[in-house]
């Protein structure tokens, strides 16, 4: 009895061979547990051992394994190949970020700019040690929790055209962990934090396409963080017209 | 190696058209489809009778303050909202040179229309 | 010697068309030029007013013609994915709070569906008095 296989094209790309990435096709036995993730160990381990891939935890926890399956960015583990076959599958980089190797991409950008949102909690006034912890009730919580889910796998800024167009576009993720800090009950930091915000590459580089909180694996929904966040923007304005600092 | 020297932020104006721009898409959302359905189908094609949009009605409408105030907004404020759209669809489709320009004259131009129909309603007065 | 040469890709100028989600945001943008006619139209139709009732009637008259109607019927069509769009969108601008938990997005959006209706009927109901 013939095995069920699948047809998996990867966008290759060897920085010491190549001058520009090219497609090569694999066979892959077909099962429908077996995730694009696994799929790829498979290729590695029997069919070509050069491929080079991202990943750790395999349970969409990580965000290292992004890659664009079909056009869309997706977490490799997260995605099965049930959910293409019997089409074939293609594999590309994340869009929108450079190719270090075959499907790694280099994020550095991307991590500059979640460092860039002074993202820890800006203390208001020290409380001394014997006050005991600063405390927030589960509803100051839930004003930020879904911003604080993201696990930095960059899909979001593979989904953005507009960081596509314009690489100093601060992005999705990185202002909604924004918007998480200035959020936060604990946190005084609104203020320097504003600053970023109001630049042309703050929130208002974004068009809101809105793809960005499509594909996020986590429900982020940095889409809704950047709206709310030109809302305080605007705000912010108003008060800087009658109170200039 | 870590950079304590604080940044120059440089604030954005875009507030001000992204108010306009999110007033006009709300009233163009509302308003709109119904507008178009009345003057461009429902009149023209005799379904509603003609007269009810009659050179009279409109005009007492349009001279009286509160009948010009709403034909100015529904006139003019879509087209905030419109040419902020066109503005940074420009940008979309990789329309990059004369971004300065490209600004003056879509602003420009909602600003040009908005005038002129003020003008226009006040004369009429 | 460090073996790294990053590939930068290029954005292709019709990255648009090649996804079905950008294509569609691309309509919602692009309606905006229909809206702008629309509101020219009327911007005319002001002008006409303004110039007496022959004037307002050629305006009128005008309108009725194939092409006239037929280019409603395409505005028209835009309009509505624009107000849907909008609708759709609308939640996510809205930081709504009630009793410590957000306000469901489907709440929101049917609010606008709503007003919709409201404002439209209203419209129609003053426009024949
Ligand atoms: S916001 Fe979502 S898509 Fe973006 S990096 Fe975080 S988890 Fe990934
Ligand atoms: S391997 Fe960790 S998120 Fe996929």
């Amino acid at each position: 009895m013939s095995e069920l296989t699948v047809e998996i094209d990867i966008l290759r790309y060897r920085p010491e061979l190549d001058s520009e990435p090219f497609t090569q096709t694999f066979e892959v036995p077909y099962t429908p547990e077996l995730s694009v993730l696994e799929a790829l160990q498979y290729i590695k381990d029997h069919l070509d051992s050069s491929i080079s891939f991202r990943w750790s935890c395999r349970m969409a926890i990580c965000g290292s394994c992004g890659m664009m399956v079909n056009g869309v960015p997706k977490l490799g583990c997260k995605v099965f190949l049930r959910d293409y076959y019997p089409k074939k599958v293609s594999l590309e980089p994340l869009a929108n970020f450079p190719i270090e190797r075959d499907l790694v991409v280099v994020m550095d950008d991307f991590i500059q700019k979640l460092e860039s949102v002074k993202p820890y909690i800006i203390p208001g006034e020290n409380k001394c040690l014997s006050e005991g912890p600063y405390q927030q009730t589960p509803e100051q919580m839930a004003k930020y929790k879904q911003y604080s889910m993201c696990i930095n796998c960059g899909l979001c800024y593979a989904a953005c055209p507009q960081y596509a167009l314009d690489k100093k576009f601060t992005g999705p993720a990185a202002l909604a962990l924004l918007a998480r800090y200035n959020r936060d009950s604990r946190d005084n930091g609104e203020a320097q934090r504003m600053k970023i915000v109001n630049q042309e590459e703050g929130v208002w580089g974004c068009t809101f396409v809105g793809y960005c909180s499509v594909v996020c694996p986590k429900d982020v929904d940095p889409a809704a963080a950047i709206q709310l966040l030109k809302v305080e923007s605007s705000k912010d304005y108003l008060i800087g017209m009658f109170k200039p600092d | 190696m870590p950079n304590n020297t604080e940044k120059t932020y440089v604030r954005s104006h875009e507030p001000v058209f992204w108010g306009l721009f999110g007033a006009g898409g709300m009233l163009t959302a509302f308003f709109t489809p119904v507008m178009i359905l009345i003057t461009g189908l429902l009149i023209p094609l005799g379904i509603i009778d003609k007269q009810h949009f009659s050179y009279e009605k409109i005009n007492a409408f349009a001279t009286s303050w509160y009948g010009a105030a709403i034909v100015l907004v529904l006139v003019a404020l879509p087209l905030w909202h419109t040419l902020h759209r066109i503005f940074h669809g420009l940008h979309d489709l990789g329309v990059h040179r004369g971004r300065d320009w490209q600004q003056v004259i879509c602003y420009g131009f909602a600003f040009a229309v908005s005038v002129f129909v003020f003008t226009l309603l006040l004369q009429m007065f | 010697m460090s073996k790294r040469n990053p590939y930068i890709r290029k954005l292709p100028m019709d990255w648009w068309m090649k996804q079905l989600f950008y294509t569609k945001y691309m309509i919602r943008e692009g309606s905006s030029v229909f809206v702008t006619l629309y509101s020219l139209i009327l911007a005319w139709g002001v002008f006409r007013l303004s110039q007496g009732e022959v004037a307002f009637n050629g305006w009128l008259d005008a309108l009725q013609s194939p092409f006239a109607i037929l280019l409603h019927i395409i505005m028209l069509i835009l309009a509505l994915y624009h107000t849907i769009t909008w609708f759709s969108l609308a939640p996510k601008a809205a930081d709504l709070w009630v009793k410590g938990k957000k306000l469901d997005e489907k709440v929101i959006i049917a609010a606008h569906y709503c007003t919709f209706v409201v404002v439209t009927v209203f419209c129609l109901l003053i426009i024949t008095l």
